[in-house]
């Protein structure tokens, strides 16, 4: 044992009170660490690959598709003004191998979606810290696909953290056998849309006319320019679009950063609370990987805005699970919607988040965004109505680019 | 719209950019707060037994990173330990040059690197010597102790703390558990909040104020209105036409009980007109929705009801904070109006603009003739008091009016020890606790333990071979204790 696992040590070579009894504590289990691979990827990654490495793991991989913007440095503590504009994977890694010796930390730069069912299959656990539901939803379902049952090796856990604010979770997911991100989907509902009537004709608040300047007026006066919420120059355009709106108006209150928040969707994130959720969804990750103490089961919820307050208790998972259930997920529709305006409520509607759905029933295509043909072959479905096109309590599977499964859902007229 | 706009781009400056995810949540006002403060964090207390420290310290570290990162004024560690392989190990802000050097400047040094807009001082000696300087401690705005720590270090530490009214946090994090208590004045009175804005809403719809009144009379009979403006009343016109109209078949009362209300709901709804195409007003569905929060009449939170009748509000001395003062002036426009002033913000609801903008601008006006009222009570309290410091902020006397539902008067205690001086019913609170599955309290009670021993250790009353490691004394403790005690 080297000195530097002092500390370890001490915690791997005793049981504690809630080890399990058939737990043999000794260096050996420090030694497995070291041979133990995981990946780590997301918004969290700086804070989970320093607890990693100094948790006695030394074969790291990382994902991470961004590059460093000065508005990480208030958290993401391994970048530093000068790093600005490089790859966050690889200055991450190239630091904690640094800082930590004898760890190996492997940097990959793009998206967790780059890689496929192969490369997931070397490692031990998944740690994510992913920043957007989307790529959450696409870890979560390709974990639950590479499920073999005759294979022990195919489940991989996935240990899961997010913050905002002042707020956080942390999860533990075992891919088939537990509750799974797509079981709680409701739990991450999208922020209800302001009418587009309300942001073209009767504004009132100072985001209304930061969507006007966005979504209408950059479409009538820059519409050969693709808009980049990065570009300063754009949002420079868009501020001033929405002030003078606002002006016309009388309404108070733009402001650069709200026009910022607005367009980029921006969520608050600290310093204090990334940390709290990467050290809970890291001694998971040590706990599922050494059995020294049993691990979280299932899904831990911490608010921190007014004093400390944590939860813990075990998600259900749901046997209409579009991802791990067998049973199709139930929908409650008007059957008077013409198809084009259900698959519109699609990407809101808190259990499907899908926001390019094709569609079909068992016995025919309802709607097929590609190839080109079969799209208008399809397209006049859009303006039929739901009645006309299915039974009541019929299922329907849906595609989505995003993702790699079918989602099932059984359609229940109003 | 003009086809270009001014090339001068209002930017954020690259300060408010690198901290844009917090000012989010804090604001320039909680940045400023966290930028005018200094932290102390005292993470070793000298050797342990022949050894070089009992504490790793990296909790202690690891709580100033992340408040290095959002920019905190500056930070002071005092740590007289050396850097050893051990600390290697678990210590992110050391590296192998650090060896043998003092931990206390190397982590120091390695923080700074974090932020350059932070100031970092270390000492690398006992904190009992530095508490010799009068003006060392006062420096500081909040103190994080790393625990195991010498009974007496502590003693000295938090009382001095305490007679400064400097916040303290003992701290503790070994293996797998964690515990740390906060040492607050009697009285800690915050004033922002950052309440729920849906829960911070005022807007006196069963007493409107006149302007508000005469609002929602120049409406007329909103029956003539054409379908257009009828689906463009805001919703609280709509309630409070309504609830006038209810008043003159009940009596001249408006809804009180529950089931009244609900009878008002369904009163409302009966508004709404349904022969439009959407088959219903999306402005009365807000009235609809509204109803039971929104018509009903102002009533004190027992939290500032609370803060009312403490002793620090009703009897003002010279020396009275700015909080008091302001606190006791509203308290004087509560016992004269009913009401606490009101915040003057206005939800978003269904409405023409200029429609919304024009009521917005009530409640905006009727918000600032409030402020004025309670700044002349302040005035007035100055005076007769005749305070020496100077005249409380105009400023500071809105931000109280606006958060005055939700101001908070924190009761601090001293750090959580357990002692022979420990009074009988926390005592016997702990031995009930005990008997919970599931408690925590074992935790807590194993942490006391561990300050005991290495206090008996530091002292030179118990030897150190008793005391294999932390770890396992820990664990063992929590399980004796539990069965035990």
């Amino acid at each position: 044992m080297a000195g530097g696992e002092k500390h370890l040590y001490k915690v791997m070579s005793k049981p504690g009170p809630h080890c399990d009894e058939d737990w043999t504590p000794g260096s050996a289990i420090i030694d497995m660490l070291e041979s133990t691979k995981v990946l780590g990827a997301g918004g969290l990654g700086c804070e989970i690959l320093k607890n990693l490495a100094l948790s006695g793991f030394k074969d790291i991989h990382v994902i991470d598709m961004d590059t460093i913007d000065i508005s990480n440095l208030n958290r993401q503590f391994l970048f530093r003004q000068s790093d600005i504009g490089k790859p966050k994977a690889e200055v991450a890694a190239a630091f904690v191998e640094k800082r930590v010796k004898g760890v190996r930390i492997t940097p990959f730069v793009g998206k967790i979606q780059d890689k496929d069912e192969d490369f997931y299959m070397q490692f031990k656990i998944i740690i994510c810290g992913l920043d957007s539901i989307e790529a959450r939803r696409w870890i979560n379902a390709t974990l639950i696909g590479m499920v073999d049952p005759e294979n022990q090796e195919s489940l991989k856990p996935l240990v899961d953290g997010g913050t905002e604010g002042f707020k956080g979770q942390a999860r533990v997911i075992l891919p088939t056998l537990t509750s799974c991100i797509e079981c709680q989907l409701d739990m991450h509902a999208p922020r209800p849309a302001v009418p587009l009537c309300t942001i073209a004709t009767i504004p009132r608040q100072p985001q209304h006319c930061i969507e006007w300047a966005h979504q209408i007026a950059w479409q009538d006066k820059r519409k050969d320019d693709p808009f980049d919420s990065d570009n300063m120059e754009h949002i420079s355009w868009v501020y001033h679009a929405a002030l003078e709106r606002a002006q016309h108006f009388h309404i108070a209150g733009v402001t650069f950063q709200m026009t910022q928040g607005v367009v980029k969707n921006i969520i608050p994130a600290i310093a204090s609370t990334n940390a709290v959720i990467a050290a809970s969804t890291t001694s998971e990750v040590l706990k599922i990987a050494t059995g020294c103490n049993p691990y979280l089961n299932n899904y831990m919820m911490y608010a921190g805005e007014e004093g400390v307050y944590t939860y813990t208790f075990e998600a259900e998972k749901k046997s209409d699970c579009p991802v791990c259930g067998n049973l199709a997920r139930k929908m409650d529709v008007d059957p008077d919607l013409t198809l084009g305006e259900f698959i519109e409520s699609l990407g809101e509607r808190a259990e499907a988040q899908l926001k390019k759905p094709s569609m079909r029933t068992e016995e025919k295509t309802l709607y097929q965004r590609f190839p080109p043909q079969l799209e208008e072959h399809t397209r006049p479905n859009l303006r039929l109505k739901l009645r006309d096109l299915v039974e009541d309590g019929e299922e329907i599977a849906v595609s989505d680019p995003a993702y790699t499964i079918d989602f099932r859902y059984r359609l229940v007229f109003k | 719209m003009t086809e270009s706009f001014p090339a001068a781009v209002a930017g954020p400056t690259s300060k408010e950019r690198k901290y844009d995810r917090q000012l989010r949540l804090w604001a320039a006002t909680g940045q400023q707060a966290l930028e005018d403060s200094r932290v102390l964090l005292v993470n070793s207390d000298g050797p342990l037994g022949g050894d070089n420290t009992g504490v790793s310290g990296v909790v202690g570290v690891e709580a100033l990173k992340n408040l290095v990162l959002p920019g905190i004024g500056g930070f002071t560690i005092v740590d007289p330990a050396t850097v050893t392989e051990a600390d290697l190990g678990v210590n992110f802000f050391l590296q192998e040059e650090s060896l043998g050097k003092s931990r206390a400047d190397e982590t120091c040094r390695l923080l700074r690197e974090l932020n350059p807009d932070v100031q970092g001082y270390s000492y690398s000696k006992p904190v009992t010597d530095l508490l010799n300087d009068p003006f060392f401690l006062p420096r500081h705005k909040l103190v994080i102790i790393t625990g195991p720590t010498r009974q007496s270090t502590l003693t000295s530490l938090t009382q001095a703390a305490q007679r400064l009214g400097i916040p303290v946090l003992y701290v503790h994090s070994v293996g797998f558990y964690s515990t740390f208590s906060l040492q607050l004045d009697a009285d800690f009175p915050i004033v922002e909040t950052h309440p729920d804005p849906e829960s911070s809403q005022d807007l006196r719809l069963l007493t409107p104020w006149p302007e508000l009144s005469a609002a929602a009379a120049s409406l007329g009979d909103l029956n003539a209105l054409d379908d257009h403006r009828h689906g463009h009343i805001p919703y609280i016109m709509i309630l409070l036409h309504l609830v006038e109209q209810w008043k003159q078949g009940h009596g001249g009362n408006p809804p009180g009980n529950y089931r009244e209300k609900t009878e008002f709901r369904e009163f409302v709804r009966s508004h709404a007109r349904t022969s439009n195409a959407e088959g219903g007003e999306e402005n009365f569905d807000e009235a609809v929705a509204a109803v039971l929060k929104t018509v009903t009449p102002f009533s004190l939170r027992s939290s500032t009801r609370e803060i009312f009748e403490m002793d620090e509000c009703q009897n003002l001395t010279r020396q009275s904070s700015d909080f008091w003062v302001i606190a006791s002036a509203i308290r004087g426009f509560y016992q004269e109006h009913h009401v606490l002033p009101l915040p003057g913000s206005l939800p978003d609801m269904k409405a023409q603009s200029a429609d919304y903008v024009a009521l917005q601008n009530i409640y905006k006006a009727k918000a600032r003739c409030d402020i004025d009222d309670v700044t002349a009570r302040v005035r007035q309290l100055e005076s007769r008091l005749g305070r020496s410091k100077s005249p409380i902020l105009d400023r500071e006397i809105e931000v109280f009016c606006k958060n005055a539902a939700h101001i908070k008067v924190v009761h601090g205690r001293p750090v959580a020890r357990l002692t022979h001086a420990t009074d009988p019913v926390t005592l016997k609170a702990i031995r009930n606790q005990l008997n919970t599955p599931d408690s925590l309290i074992p935790i807590f009670l194993a942490a006391q333990i561990l300050d005991a021993v290495v206090d008996e250790i530091k002292v030179g009353i118990r030897k150190r071979p008793n005391f294999q490691s932390t770890t396992t004394v820990f664990g063992l403790i929590i399980q004796s204790v539990s069965w035990h005690l």
